[in-house]
């Protein structure tokens, strides 16, 4: 299990040419976690990438690319800013990529704008981060793309006339807070209180805020907590308050649903709403074809969840870049590249935005249900095309 | 008004079982402080140990879940007879800045080791189904597993209770809190009383561990993030003294579920604050001896 730390820090050479005089060497710095709890999110970008990688060599051009991984280890920015410092300045990357915190994307933006480096953004998901840098494009999502949407869905389609919001206590929780807020007050919701529960790095007790929410007798209640463990605790927290038998629906963006955890999570997730742009259990022909080749390549035990198909996307955004531009990469050259690139998806139709160099995807809603025993997603509506509605209706710091 | 009544039902409720929770991970501390004057910083690494046991147990070889925390406090309790042996004892007369750095780097080790064999993230465990959900005491519907934990929790209050007050080894452990000196010289063996002390508070500290991970989650840098908590249960509490553990961590749990519930932006404020107020009038802690 700790062979992935042998490789951390270390140089993973792809030599993807067949030796032609145009052939250039591409530089890729990826900034991930790598070490501490949220170490399974590194994992699966990193497998996403390399999934890519393997199975599209020839879309680098014949390019060589080498990706110099560093351990971003926990939210609070500033490892990775070092990071991002010592890969511009002492490897001379070519480009960045990686980023599943938002404030690491934040506080490494003002390094890139300087050292002229292009950033692609494989989670981080705080909707005006791309305004922090011309040279950052996103191929994950934005907070908007779910908790937008969401607002309105829960209000129109679930009958939720009053909601409470419950986020974890960082710039994307405040941001998905915002998201849902809107659209929910748009449709005519009313939004009890909104409550922070604690930080990104510790999984909080959630029993006395769940405590409040249920005494509080909202129709919804909305989260956002950085997927993984938080997910499993809310839905556990959510469980052994009998918060459903009181009648209290459970929503949020797909992060509390997230593939990799549904299944340690109890029966009561059974039903849950999420808003989301990815799930393993889509049944496209390409993510078919998707979810085979990761379970070949990494075990019939895991699966990709919406972090993985970034990295995996990511990496194609990428190699359409490098080759795009002749193997000589900057950071205008790239961000030219980039703009109205578009890919066919493990989720779908993915578009990068020309304007504001974010994602255009569709947003499913989906609903959890039961069968054979397995937790699985099932998407009940889609909403096509979402271009990050922070922007497009220009509010607050997406202005 | 029935409002307020269940916001304090649910409040009285969860702040119980946390303070529970806390008080049988950090009452083994108070009394090896008090006992012995180690400031044994690694306390919670043995709560860690717990944890991991009990996942080991479960995952690994499949015990069930109460056999395997019993088994998981019994485990840790024998694995710290040699720390306190070989490691603690050399050092009761050296000065209080080695007895923090020694602990301090069992510490980590312990996070390094953890994370060589369990990996970084946070492990889990699944409870038996009648720890799940809610269970119906009489007056409403409580969550079983807090409700479990509080009675695990009372449980052994009593039983340290008597076992301090009622019986001889628990004289001879008070005799040499209170003046360790007239104690060994009145023919107590003190050396085997903190071996026993030691372990017994390892052990509990084990069992708490294994209790936590449904509760705050438990991952291998658990014995650093709650050492705050456990230091402030015995500073609160007064060295040595298990009613003062007892009281404090009540307090504290109490203090921090009332916070979060009813002033969330607050966050952990008000534990804090609760500490620095009763230190400024009680700097022995609340039942602590000058």
């Amino acid at each position: 299990m700790n062979i992935k730390k042998l490789l951390i820090g270390s140089v993973a050479i792809f030599a993807l040419s067949l030796g032609g005089a145009s052939a250039a060497k591409v530089k890729i710095g990826v900034v991930l976690p790598y070490t501490g709890g949220a170490a399974q999110f590194g994992e699966q970008i990193d497998r996403g990438m390399n999934l890519f990688i393997q199975q599209h060599r020839a879309a680098f051009g014949g390019h060589e690319i080498e990706l110099i991984k560093r351990d971003s280890k926990r939210p609070g920015g500033d490892i990775a800013k070092n990071a991002v410092q010592e890969l511009i300045t002492r490897q001379k990357v070519d480009l960045l990529t990686g980023f599943v915190f938002s404030p690491n994307a934040m506080a490494s933006a003002p390094l890139i704008t300087q050292g002229k480096v292009p950033m692609v953004i494989m989670n981080a998901g705080t909707a005006w981060i791309p305004k922090l840098s011309p040279y950052i494009a996103r191929v994950s999502f934005t907070m908007w793309h779910a908790g937008y949407p969401m607002g309105g869905y829960a209000m129109n389609k679930l009958g939720c006339k009053t909601a409470v919001i419950g986020f974890t206590n960082y710039p994307p929780g405040k941001d998905s807070r915002n998201a849902f807020t809107t659209g929910f007050e748009k449709a005519g919701g009313k939004v009890l209180e909104a409550i922070p529960m604690g930080g990104p790095r510790q999984v909080p007790d959630f029993t006395p805020f769940f405590q409040r929410v249920k005494n509080a007798k909202p129709d919804c209640f909305y989260i956002f907590v950085p997927a993984g463990n938080h997910a499993v605790a809310v839905v556990k927290t959510y469980a052994n308050l009998g918060m459903k038998t009181a009648g209290i629906r459970l929503i949020g963006p797909g992060d509390i649903t997230q593939d990799t955890k549904l299944q340690s999570m109890p029966k009561e997730a059974e039903g849950m709403i999420t808003v989301h742009h990815y799930s393993a259990d889509y049944k496209t022909p390409v993510n078919i074809a998707f979810v085979k080749a990761w379970k070949a390549a990494y075990g019939a035990d895991t699966t990709p969840d919406f972090m993985g198909v970034a990295g995996y996307d990511g990496m194609a955004a990428i190699a359409h870049a490098i080759t795009a531009q002749g193997g000589a990469v900057t950071a205008e050259g790239t961000m030219k590249a980039l703009s109205g690139w578009s890919y066919d998806s493990p989720r779908g139709k993915i578009t990068i935005d020309p304007e504001t160099r974010d994602i255009i995807q569709d947003s499913n809603v989906h609903k959890v249900v039961s069968k054979g025993g397995r937790l699985m997603i099932e998407v009940i509506d889609t909403i096509p095309q979402v271009k990050d509605p922070c922007k497009a209706h220009a509010i607050g710091k997406c202005k | 008004m029935e409002q307020i009544a269940r916001a304090a039902i649910a409040i009285l409720f969860d702040g119980v079982a946390y303070g529970m929770l806390l008080f049988i991970m950090s009452v083994g501390l108070s009394i090896t402080m008090g006992l012995m004057g180690f400031a044994n910083l690694a306390h919670g690494a043995f709560a860690m140990a717990g944890g991991y046991v009990l996942v080991g147990l479960m995952v690994g070889i499949g015990v069930p879940f109460i056999p395997a925390l019993v088994m998981a406090g019994v485990i840790v309790a024998v694995i710290s007879i040699p720390f306190e042996r070989y490691l603690y004892r050399p050092l009761y007369q050296a000065d209080e800045l080695d007895h923090v750095l020694l602990s301090i780097g069992l510490v980590f080790m312990a996070t390094a080791a953890i994370t060589f064999v369990y990996g970084p993230s946070t492990v889990s465990i699944t409870v038996p189904d009648y720890l799940n959900g809610q269970i119906d005491l009489g007056i409403g519907l409580f969550p079983a597993y807090r409700t479990f934990t509080i009675a695990v929790g009372a449980v052994l209050i009593l039983a340290l209770w008597y076992g301090f007050e009622g019986t001889i080894i628990g004289a001879k452990i008070r005799a040499a809190v209170d003046n360790r000196r007239m104690a060994q010289s009145i023919g107590i063996n003190v050396d085997r009383l903190f071996v026993i002390a030691f372990a017994l508070g390892s052990g509990l500290a084990a069992l708490g561990g294994g209790l936590a991970i449904e509760i705050i989650g438990m991952e291998p840098t658990f014995a650093l993030t709650y050492l705050v908590f456990f230091l402030i249960v015995v500073a609160v509490g007064g060295l040595g003294s298990i009613r003062g553990a007892f009281v404090a961590a009540l307090l504290l749990g109490l203090i921090d579920t009332a916070g979060k519930y009813l002033w969330p932006d607050g966050g952990a404020f008000f534990i804090y604050a609760v500490t620095v107020a009763i230190l400024l009038i009680k700097p022995m802690g609340l039942f602590g001896k000058a």
